[in-house]
């Protein structure tokens, strides 16, 4: 196992470094100066131009920036905003827990209805309850996250009022966010109901990030679960008289778990895709709406460096799944 | 990670505990979020709002509500015969707010108002370099070339000497650039080997003290019960950032915000129907307008130009563009503005009669490239739709158009090429409230080639700005303005095209909100009624 994780430990080296010069030149690469945007319809002239490049360091050519930049990422710095004027590493931490307990409630509410509801479409093939958790998937899949989001607040926050609109908590609640994960820090500060408003504040932005895994998981669960209740052994099982539900709650879904798991790891890219809009329409302070804002502005240093910071962050997530393949088949970990 | 952390130390040392949202608390959701809490390295407004307005003076303030300048940190000023020297006499028992890592030993004095302009304008100062600082509002209003020297005349007076006389330099003042921080709180942060904190942290003279931000979330503000002016109506003021404007509606209507700054205009009406929300409006201190190439045959005409401007439909763009919350712009400054000239006729929209006009300057079969913005701004919410429409017009008097546009970035910087192809879509806010931030801004001869869009050089017209810019008074200043839109509407370097109109919705238990023409949202007297 350890010669296992440690080969996959490797081919983090050069992904890491096509990653940094990536996203170094990505945001170089689309039009637009970030001097002109800053200075905007007002204009900057030619000699303020020239003093503004020298003092970000535009002037000098891209690679020996580049150069710097990897130097500096090597240490730890991945540069200062020039909006905000503060270091990207201490702006992605202080957004990024809000952006990461988020995604895990939306991957767990994903998961948690997702793998029932494709085990359900798949042992009743055909039958009603399949067409209908399939249709419904398909639907959640194609629904576009704005409408889908403004649809659940003006339902459920304007009309009956069961949830807040937007937001994190209750604006009633003020306590210091050491952790920055609300529910951690809303148990932490002992305030009275403050996780229960935290809780609520979740619900619909759960929901709508959640949407699109849960309706990709549930058919990938569906397909494979068919896949592998066609196999030998589950009829060898039916044969031997085992109960339907640990022909399929233990030997069917372990064996297709494989797939959905991978369709989970990938599912994180979508999260963050995802999240951009949810976080615009929830006022959610997390990375995505960071990410856009930056690219608006051509806020260099905030764009390569929170990419690269998400990439890593995909790429320990899809670590960890490797990792999961071994544990649930000992077959993987032994190749 | 220590950004928060000292937050939480200062909040904490506050000794507010967990100041809850009560009925004292007005809560604003605001569009978006700070870069930061010094004005002075910033230019947008969502950034003054969150840190000059509720936290910081000026030597001179704008009246909420006017663009009337009246005295702010100073308490009167007085301007040398040769309009080069201006000597501010500064509000003595002005007090600082204080914070977990800074309490003022003394009150505000001239050495805070120096070190507020001079950390912008000399390279030498030690604050010149922090927090990046580019001070782009301090020379984009050319200060650094206006300003040759500020002397501390005592603890109490101030002089600006300057290199030329300059009418608008007392509202300059009142600029969100002009903001007035603590030196001796500079001083201590930068001892403490922390100058960031100036802007992470902010201490001003202002009617809230900051208590504390949560990125992207929330900001809160304290009354400062210490204020020398009148004291803020509420205790506490919360920013809500909600982005999309539909969310911040919902807001509103649920309750969860009192104030929402930039409605949806198709949401306006809605809003206006329901008896629990309040829409406010006001003519913003703004202009959009398509600016012709006046250096390129045959833009070079003005009567080829006029010909174009009669054959735009403007009403259509209000209904269409600005869907009703607009007004048809005739002259290149807003009527809110002092010396606005309302005896201007626009031009009429008469299709056949620019057709004739073309036809009689031989033009025909002429082609026209638009450029559209690609960024949405009050005073164009959607320059393609724009662009549309005045193909459709311009189709109608023979001219055919091809609709242009760039990244944003490059089509700032294209647009200023004195050799650019086409006309090009764009408008301005006003900074300070004066006429000559518009006229000499947008149509003098020294911004061809870079502000100046139309690349138009009129030396009468110059000639009329420049002799008003130096006159001291309004009323001397203000019949020269006026010729001013006489000659541009001769001329017709742009079609003037509309004025936005600024809406606020609020709930009916905010009191005494004023909306601002120069853009900002306001809340030192807003109160909440029982």
């Amino acid at each position: 196992m350890l010669n296992y994780v440690l080969s996959r430990l490797l081919t983090f080296v050069p992904t890491f470094i096509g990653v940094t010069l990536i996203s170094f030149m990505f945001i170089r690469m689309l039009p637009g100066d970030p001097i002109i945007v800053m200075a905007g319809e007002r204009g900057v002239s030619p000699e303020r131009y020239a003093e503004l490049s020298a003092q970000f360091g535009y002037d000098r050519p891209v690679y020996v920036q580049f150069f710097e930049y990897l130097g500096g990422v090597l240490q730890g710095d991945l540069g200062t905003s020039f909006v905000t004027k503060r270091p990207v590493w201490d702006e992605f931490f202080t957004l990024f827990p809000a952006t990461l307990e988020l995604s895990i409630c939306a991957m767990i509410f994903a998961v948690a209805l997702g793998l029932p509801a494709g085990v359900i479409a798949a042992v009743n093939r055909g039958k009603f309850f399949d067409r209908a958790l399939m249709s419904t998937a398909l639907v959640g899949y194609s629904m576009p996250i704005f409408w889908w989001a403004l649809l659940l607040i003006i339902v459920f926050s304007g009309n009956l009022q069961w949830t807040p609109v937007s937001g994190r908590i209750d604006l009633l609640y003020y306590f210091p966010d050491p952790t920055g994960f609300m529910l951690i820090d809303a148990v932490a500060s002992g305030q009275k109901g403050a996780l229960f408003s935290a809780v609520r504040h979740l619900v619909l932005p759960t929901i709508v990030l959640g949407t699109i895994p849960l309706a990709v998981i549930a058919r990938q669960t569906r397909s494979a679960m068919l896949e592998v209740l066609g196999e030998d052994y589950i009829r060898t099982a039916r044969s031997k008289g085992l109960s339907p539900a640990r022909i399929n709650g233990i030997h069917a879904l372990r064996n297709a778990l494989i797939p959905v798991i991978t369709v989970i790891g990938l599912s994180v890219g979508t999260l963050l895709a995802g999240a951009i809009l949810t976080e615009t329409i929830f006022s959610w302070p997390g990375i995505g709406k960071w990410m856009v804002d930056s690219i608006f502005r051509r806020d260099y240093p905030v764009v390569q460096g929170g990419l690269l910071l998400i990439a890593v962050m995909v790429m320990i997530v899809n670590l960890t799944v490797d990792m999961l393949y071994g544990v649930i088949n000992p077959k993987i970990r032994k190749r | 990670m220590s950004f928060r952390l000292s937050l939480f130390a200062g909040v904490a040392c506050a000794a507010l505990g967990a100041m809850g949202a009560s009925a004292q608390s007005l809560v604003y959701c605001s569009e978006g979020s700070p870069e930061g809490f010094d004005p002075a390295l910033y230019t947008a407004g969502t950034t003054f709002d969150a840190s000059s307005h509720p936290i910081y003076n000026r030597l001179t303030e704008f009246k909420v509500g006017t663009t009337e300048v009246l005295p702010g940190l100073a308490e009167s000023w007085t301007v040398s015969e040769d309009g080069k020297a201006i000597t501010f006499n500064l509000r003595k028992g002005v007090k600082f707010h204080s914070n977990a890592n800074f309490t003022p030993t003394r009150d505000f004095n001239a050495d805070d108002v120096i070190f507020s302009f001079d950390r912008q304008g000399n390279p030498d100062n030690p604050y010149n370099q922090v927090s990046g600082g580019t001070w782009e509002y301090y020379t984009g209003m050319s200060m650094p070339e206006l300003v040759s020297s500020i002397e501390k005349v005592d603890d109490y007076s101030v002089t600006f000497n300057l290199t030329r006389p300059e009418a608008p330099f007392i509202a300059n003042m009142a600029m969100d650039f002009g903001s007035i921080v603590s030196k001796e709180y500079a001083d201590a942060m930068m001892a403490a080997g922390t100058p960031e904190m100036v802007n992470q942290a902010p201490i001003g003279t202002g009617p809230f003290s900051f208590q504390a931000y949560q990125k992207d979330a929330v900001i809160r503000y304290l009354r400062n019960d210490a204020y020398w002016g009148d004291a803020a109506k509420v205790q506490s003021l919360i920013f809500a950032i909600t982005p999309d404007a539909s969310v911040r509606y919902q807001k509103v209507k649920a309750g969860e915000c009192h104030v929402m700054a930039y409605p949806t205009p198709a949401d306006v009406q809605a809003m206006k129907d329901d008896s629990d929300i309040v829409v406010m409006e006001q003519e913003g201190l703004n202009v959009g307008y398509l600016a012709y190439n006046t250096k390129v045959a045959p833009y070079d005409n003005p009567k080829v130009r006029k010909a174009l401007n009669m054959a735009i439909d403007k009403q259509a763009i209000i209904d269409v563009v600005f869907q009703g919350s607009g007004q048809i712009a005739k002259n290149p400054i807003p009527p809110t503005m002092w010396s606005y000239n309302d005896a201007i006729v626009d031009d009429p929209y008469d299709p056949e009669a620019a057709k004739k006009m073309l036809a009689d300057e031989g033009v025909s079969d002429l082609n026209l490239k638009i450029w559209a913005m690609p960024v949405q701004r009050p005073y164009n919410p959607n320059a393609r739709r724009m662009a549309e429409l005045m193909q459709e017009d311009f189709s109608k008097i023979g001219v055919t158009v091809e609709i242009v546009s760039y990244e944003w970035g490059e089509y700032l910087d294209r647009s200023k090429a004195e050799d650019r192809d086409g006309a090009v879509l764009l408008g301005w806010t006003g900074d300070n409230g004066d006429p000559d931030n518009f006229l000499a801004v947008l149509l003098g001869c020294d911004g061809v080639g870079a502000s100046n869009r139309a690349q138009w050089c009129n030396e009468e017209f110059d000639k009329v700005i420049n002799e008003a810019k130096v006159l001291p008074t309004q009323a001397e200043r203000a019949p020269l303005y006026e010729k001013a839109q006489v000659i541009f509407k001769e001329q017709a370097p742009w079609a003037t095209i509309a004025h936005s109109v600024v809406y606020m919705t609020m709930r009916p238990e905010v009191e005494g909100y004023v909306v601002h023409p120069l853009g900002g949202h306001i809340f030192n007297q807003v109160g909440l009624s029982q």
